[in-house]
């Protein structure tokens, strides 16, 4: 008896004590603690990466502050290139332009390949993953020539085409289609039996299947291609347009290596690395945004 | 009389390579209009083969459904199922899984107000109209499946055809969907056949009860009518001795004489 009215006395006593402290404490520092807590979890983020920025400029620094380096050293760089970050906008005729020209000339190539890319390659994989038959006569093909780098294309739709830009566009196309033709296909081989199952007692006609079941069901499977793809065109347009010159960031950078402006290399470097992770984030949140149901599941 | 659904001399051998298994060996079966059947039988005897070729999902070897003498041998919204696992589309909202199935039944013939009027009534039927904008992801099992038989319900089927609905929930959900069932059985008189393991389930919910022998080759070992009146009160039915009478028999035939066997 004695044993159970201490326990009840601990008990009720126990939630109350810590409770009367919290109030305490928390009253008249409520926002202010918010705050911190805000600016901590800010801080958390945001120092370790301006720490090792930090430190490996300094390293760099360090490196090619000595006379013979090779390569210039950071503040070098900013020097050099300050006329081209501050004005990105020039345009003196030819190839003698600002980095947003060049940018926005190799990001309108990579956006016509990677949309082709994206379009055949949903439509190729849906066939694919849909029919047997389509599936034994070219998933072999596509096995092979998703192999082929992308660069190895480019002599040949240069002797297709005849000219540097649907080059060019070809070659994205053809680097970035791959992913997204196999992951289509295996999206849509994988939507449940259950789903196709219900589209039959319902008598969805082929058309309603495809856009009420198929692309929902498959979508999480197609954005993992399509984001491949928009990273592979990113890495091959650079490499595409050295070859090819015109206005474009890869042959700016390779004019850069012609004038010996190391510097310049660096910054356009920094500016595909921005890009390029601009590229796949918009993609990811395109992805998020239209599969959030199915992702849940 | 000519029944409603009659199932006619139905075998079914599955055929992979050269290895031809006999599943289903002259199955007959007629059902009235209004009739809720429940088929027994040990895991792996068929008995959701069976449904799936009355819903037309899995062709017949030989024999043949017949619906109001109309042979049926592809699936339709006449003969509505109710998925083991629910089956919900989980990019779409529960309202939306539900209105996907009016919009495609009744396009035509209701108009767009009287398609959302429908789709709510049948959510209200099973009580999930307050969840009508959640995804299957975020609502319980039963939930999903009390969805799931809106759903159904909502193609006004002849036949609705329920697959181990609740074999996946708890005892307790299960006893509450039950009680949904009937309680919707009584006021609509839907024709139903009902695929369950479970002998107070069947005994519970059915008017006939078709018991299946041990595949392969599983046959109907016997037919058993439940002689209770409805509405039927599960409290009151555990001491009522037509109940505890059907449902020894029921287990009877399960275990003594087609005792479940190990390779099933």
């Amino acid at each position: 008896m004695r044993m159970t009215a201490v326990k009840t006395e601990s008990a009720t006593a126990l939630p109350s004590a810590p409770a009367e402290v919290v109030v305490l404490v928390r009253r008249p520092t409520a926002l202010a603690s918010r705050v911190r807590a805000c600016v901590n979890d800010i801080a958390a983020r945001v120092v370790p990466p301006i720490v090792v920025i930090g430190l490996i400029l300094l390293v760099w620094e360090l490196l090619c502050r000595k006379a013979g380096a090779t390569l210039p050293p950071p503040s070098r760089v900013l020097k050099e290139t300050w006329e081209l970050i501050v004005d990105p906008f020039f345009d003196r005729g030819g190839i003698d332009k600002g980095l947003f020209w060049h940018l926005s000339a190799s990001l309108q190539r990579v956006a016509l390949g990677y949309a082709l890319a994206s379009i055949v390659g949903v439509a190729l994989g849906t066939l694919v993953g849909q029919s047997m038959w389509a599936m034994r006569g070219l998933d072999p093909i596509f096995q092979v020539l998703r192999t082929v780098p992308p660069l190895a294309w480019l002599p040949l739709s240069l002797a297709a085409f005849r000219d540097g830009q649907p080059s060019a566009i070809f070659v994205i196309f053809i680097t970035a289609i791959w992913p997204v033709i196999i992951n289509a296909a295996v999206g849509i081989r994988n939507i449940p039996q259950d789903y196709r199952n219900v589209a039959q007692v319902l008598r969805l006609n082929q058309l309603e299947f495809f856009w009420k079941i198929m692309v929902p069901s498959a979508a999480p499977y197609i954005f993992t291609g399509l984001r491949i793809g928009i990273g592979l065109s990113w890495l091959a347009i650079v490499a595409a347009e050295m070859l090819i010159g015109g206005v474009g960031i890869g042959f700016f950078i390779w004019d850069a290596w012609n004038s010996s402006h190391i510097s310049e290399i660096i910054l356009a470097l920094i500016y595909v690395g921005l890009i390029g992770f601009v590229l796949d984030r918009m993609v990811a949140a395109v992805s998020s945004l239209v599969t959030r149901g199915t992702a849940a599941n | 009389m000519t029944a409603y659904l009659k199932i006619d001399h139905i075998d079914k051998t599955f055929v992979r390579g050269s290895v031809e298994t006999e599943v289903l060996k002259d199955i007959s079966l007629s059902i009235d209009h209004g009739e809720f059947v429940s088929i027994i039988g040990h895991s792996g005897c068929g008995k959701t083969t069976l449904l799936n070729i009355v819903a037309g999902l899995v062709p017949v070897t030989a024999g043949c459904v017949l619906l109001e003498n109309r042979e049926v041998n592809e699936p339709g919204p006449d003969r509505a199922v109710v998925f083991q696992n629910h089956s919900l589309l989980p990019w779409l909202t529960v309202y939306d899984n539900v209105r996907l199935a009016v919009d495609k039944v009744f396009a035509g013939k209701k108009s767009r107000a009287e398609r959302h009027a429908w789709t709510l009534h049948n959510l209200d039927l099973v009580q999930m109209r307050h969840a009508k904008d959640k995804r299957p992801a975020e609502i319980s099992g039963g939930m999903k499946q009390r969805v799931g038989l809106a759903r159904a319900l909502a193609m006004e089927p002849k036949v609705l055809l329920l697959d181990e609905p609740f074999g996946a929930l708890d005892a307790l959900t299960r006893a509450h969907l039950q009680d949904s069932v009937m309680a919707i059985h009584q006021k609509l008189g839907n024709t139903v056949v009902m695929i369950t393991h479970d002998v107070d389930e069947a005994v519970l919910l059915s008017d006939r009860i078709v018991m299946m022998t041990n595949g392969p080759a599983a046959r109907i070992g016997e037919v058993m009518d439940v002689a209770l009146p409805r509405p039927r009160w599960r409290l009151e039915l555990s001491a009522n001795p037509v109940y505890l009478k059907s449902r020894q028999r029921v287990l009877e035939f399960l275990f003594e004489r087609h005792c479940f066997v190990d390779a099933a």
